[in-house]
């Protein structure tokens, strides 16, 4: 596969930082990607008004609207992880869409960036887990009754660790065969903005798997903070 | 059903012609070579399709259980359409494992050097 033309990778070599932008295309487009929702981040909040308007307004249905659906998912005691789940879910998608930008490429088409994401949940919910039950987190992997306790641990601690595969390969596969298609079809028929109906299917899945990645980690932290059988 | 077994016959006749061909050629490590880099395509493409079948018959059921229940009560659609998507993108998933091995077989070969250095020897 050719090596496609990328614009901040034609910047970075104008600096001098040409070879590390090639290799690492996800790292220089993840830093552009934090670049603008900090931008944008610092204008909605910048004058923060009784009466919201403009930006203010954008992110308070954004970020209310989010938080009541989280709510909703976990229950009340879900609420103090709403800053990791919510900036999980707009990062992948803010990186998702990046894609479909001409001369720009989806950080997690690349497997990096999704495997980081997933260890970071990974490691999230079993710090909850040891927080709020102490030691008693262990309860959890024993399964419902102490006599099957020696069979069970395996088998969960299997089952958690398939959730970091999972959680990576499906948002790694579903970005880079989005990748992939565009690809394809603007090499057989770009003249005739053949990529164009799959774009509008890319923004719809893109989002999809935005709110998938952050849905799962809802499920996993509120099976975290249940009670133990 | 005898439509079905005469395609399968045909497919079959073809891959044994295929292999047949190969094997009156100089019969060379670069064949082996050949035959190998041919099977790994085989297996890609064919991995990916049974993968697509299973999960569409998947996705359709899952999305005949929401149309159903939003028949019934077109209040609750929100919330079925919701559970829906979430059900879609979970079974799409397991498509997408396959897909991520295919594009493994077709784009990494894995095992062609250690496999070409013993061929080779």
């Amino acid at each position: 596969m050719e090596h496609p033309l990328l614009l901040l990778q034609l910047f970075f070599d104008s600096v001098g930082l040409g070879e590390f932008a090639h290799h690492y295309p996800n790292v220089i487009y993840s830093w552009l990607v934090m670049l603008v929702l900090l931008i944008l981040a610092k204008l909605g909040a910048s004058s923060i008004k009784m009466i919201p308007s403009g930006g203010q307004n954008f992110f308070e249905v954004l970020i209310g609207g989010y938080e009541d659906f989280m709510v909703d998912v976990m229950g009340e005691e879900g609420r103090p992880y709403f800053p990791l789940i919510f900036t999980l879910f707009f990062y992948i998608l803010c990186m998702n869409w990046l894609g479909l930008i001409p001369g720009m490429f989806s950080p997690t088409a690349n497997i990096n960036t999704p495997l980081a994401m997933a260890l970071v949940v990974f490691v999230a919910t079993h710090i909850v887990g040891v927080k709020v039950h102490k030691m008693k987190y262990v309860k959890h992997f024993m399964g419902p009754v102490a006599a099957l306790a020696p069979l069970m641990i395996p088998i969960e601690i299997i089952g958690h660790c398939a959730r970091v595969l999972s959680l990576t390969f499906r948002l790694f596969g579903n970005i880079l065969g989005e990748d992939l298609v565009l690809a394809i079809l603007m090499f057989l028929a770009g003249l005739y903005l053949a990529p164009l109906p799959m774009m509008f299917l890319a923004i719809f899945t893109s989002f999809v798997q935005a709110f998938i990645f952050s849905l799962l980690t809802m499920l996993y932290i509120s099976a975290a903070l249940e009670e133990a059988h | 059903m005898k439509k079905f077994a005469l395609t399968a016959a045909l497919t079959g006749l073809f891959v044994m012609g295929i292999s047949a061909v190969a094997m009156a050629a100089d019969a060379g490590a670069l064949t082996e070579l050949a035959k190998l880099f041919s099977a790994t395509v085989t297996a890609a493409g064919f991995g990916i399709g049974i993968a697509a079948f299973g999960t569409g018959i998947a996705q359709g059921l899952a999305v005949k259980g929401a149309v159903e229940g939003t028949a019934r009560n077109p209040e609750a659609s929100g919330k079925i359409t919701v559970n829906m998507l979430i059900g879609l993108a979970m079974i799409e998933s397991l498509c997408i494992y396959a897909l991520v091995v295919a594009l493994i077989l077709l784009y990494a070969y894995p095992m062609a050097e250690p496999v070409a250095k013993m061929l080779l020897k």
